[in-house]
């Protein structure tokens, strides 16, 4: 579980996050949403340690990460898996090499141990041929699935990822969502996802977390953003027809 | 006050490097690593150049001695104080500051626009140990390369001296041996190790915090080369000063 308290970060003049304080709870997917440049990205990057925050406080299963030791936060990320809006996966490394890199620098496995991990969480992500494959020479889906791969490889407790599925098509998109609450539910990890992605709210979001102007203006869950009658995030959420028409649709039937 | 900003930021880079050590398994693969990528695939451009550069000095030295009372030798002497005190590891030096620390500019400047280093501290890896120690302890194998180039500048020498006619190669080899004196070479390799240190770390400096995207990798390469080769002539100047002076 992670717990953030009234937490604030500044770029300078320009006050970014403004008393954020919220839960995200253990085996289940946990959603940030909001337009651009909303603290979204500033936010996650606090909660992995990557930004100093000048108020507040975060804490990962009851540690307050500010309060940590420089080796106790280094320990505490080598439990954090991450997937980046880019994938971030090391050019000069096989997909089956980026997947066993937390392996070889956090654990005392043998070089077979650790092969038959990476085979088998290649398998989990449907990559078991993909092995010898360069990042270069992989799809954006291919690379987001290595990348969630090389996430859970050494069994994390905190997952995060930034717009998992941002760039693909809808169909990949939908099956990376699916993994990814498989996975937190498989492993009962704590899962944090930044998403533009209406229909990752809607498939993944068991609890969501909507930030406007670096405040957090709602938090809910794919049920309750049905039924909310706040504007911000009712105009955010059902911006476009579609979502307007299924909307409409969900409340007449549930009336 | 950004030029103090940059050199502290360097210098406390450095200690960060001594920190947190990365598990030697993995760090022994990235020193071969770095040792073929930046001292092995470097070799083919020092032997050529040195060997062209070393025939050079040798004609230019050749055809500026007009008097008759000047013996022949000279041209030797002359190419080997040439080749041993400055060229091979100065010139060669800002050479590399070219070949081996733009690449390490934009290999490393490439992960940080691509995310690649924040996944290293996501996961809790100290990434300057991580990046930047192998390729000092790589470099350490660069006197080595300059050895190499000295040699074969010398034999250039003395091919252009017989190819061209200027001097005979008994004449060539004597002016080589002519007070020759073994402090050159311990100078000549105590500057080459500082250089190879300022190779390493000036590039990995401007490609660790660059700020930016693809286009901003391109100006830190060139940025790292202007101040790589800045550094190397002014710890040439500092070392030269207190080692000869």
């Amino acid at each position: 579980m992670i717990e953030v308290k009234d937490l604030h970060k500044s770029f300078g003049d320009s006050h970014i996050l403004k008393g954020i304080s919220t839960t995200f709870d253990k085996g289940q997917t946990n959603l940030i949403i909001g337009q651009s440049g909303s603290g979204k990205t500033v936010f996650l990057k606090c909660l992995l340690g990557l930004f100093d925050y000048e108020e507040g406080a975060i804490a990962y299963d009851g540690k307050i990460f500010s309060q940590l030791s420089e080796d106790q936060k280094r320990n505490l990320r080598s439990q954090i898996g991450m997937v980046f809006q880019g994938s971030a996966l090391f050019d000069s490394m096989t997909i089956a090499e980026n997947v066993m890199f937390p392996l070889q620098m956090f654990t005392k496995m043998s070089k077979s141990e650790m092969q038959d991990r990476t085979d088998f969480v290649l398998k989990r992500v449907n990559l078991a041929d993909a092995h010898n494959k360069m990042p270069s020479e992989a799809s954006g889906g291919m690379q987001k699935r290595v990348a969630i791969a090389r996430a859970i490889v050494n069994n994390p407790k905190y997952l995060f990822c930034d717009e998992p599925n941002s760039g693909l098509d809808p169909k990949t998109a939908i099956v990376i969502d699916n993994l990814i609450q498989e996975i937190t539910k498989e492993y009962q990890i704590t899962t944090v996802i930044n998403s533009h992605d209406m229909n990752s709210v809607m498939e993944i979001g068991e609890k969501i977390v909507f930030l406007k102007n670096g405040f957090k203006e709602w938090e809910g869950s794919k049920d309750t953003i049905f039924k909310t009658d706040n504007v911000a995030v009712t105009d955010f959420v059902y911006s476009s027809n579609l979502f307007k028409k299924v909307r409409r649709m969900y409340l007449e039937e549930n009336q | 006050m950004a030029y103090l900003h940059h050199i502290g930021t360097y210098f406390l880079m450095i200690a960060e490097m001594f920190r947190k050590p990365t598990k030697w398994k993995v760090m022994k693969h990235l020193i071969f690593k770095d040792i073929n990528d930046l001292i092995i695939s470097s070799l083919g451009i020092i032997a050529f150049i040195s060997f062209f550069v070393g025939g050079v000095i040798t004609i230019q030295t050749a055809l500026n001695i007009s008097n008759p009372l000047i013996p022949k030798y000279l041209v030797g002497f002359a190419t080997r104080q040439s080749v041993v005190l400055e060229f091979a590891p100065t010139f060669t030096s800002i050479i590399m500051a070219g070949k081996v620390g733009s690449f390490i500019t934009s290999s490393i400047g490439t992960m940080r626009v691509t995310e690649q280093i924040d996944a290293l501290e996501v996961m809790g890896i100290n990434s300057i140990n991580y990046l930047v120690f192998p390729k000092v302890i790589a470099l350490l194998f660069y006197p080595f390369a300059i050895a190499i180039g000295m040699f074969l500048g010398i034999l250039g020498g003395m091919a252009a001296c017989v190819y061209g006619g200027y001097a005979t190669v008994s004449d060539y080899i004597l002016g080589i041996q002519t007070d020759f004196d073994t402090f050159h070479v311990s100078y000549s390799f105590i500057k080459t190790f500082i250089f190879a240190f300022v190779l390493a770390t000036i590039p990995s400096y401007h490609g660790y915090y660059m700020k930016g995207g693809a286009l901003e990798v391109g100006k830190a390469s060139t940025t790292s080369f202007v101040w790589t080769s800045v550094a190397i002539i002014l710890l040439n100047y500092i070392s030269t000063d207190i080692m000869l002076g």
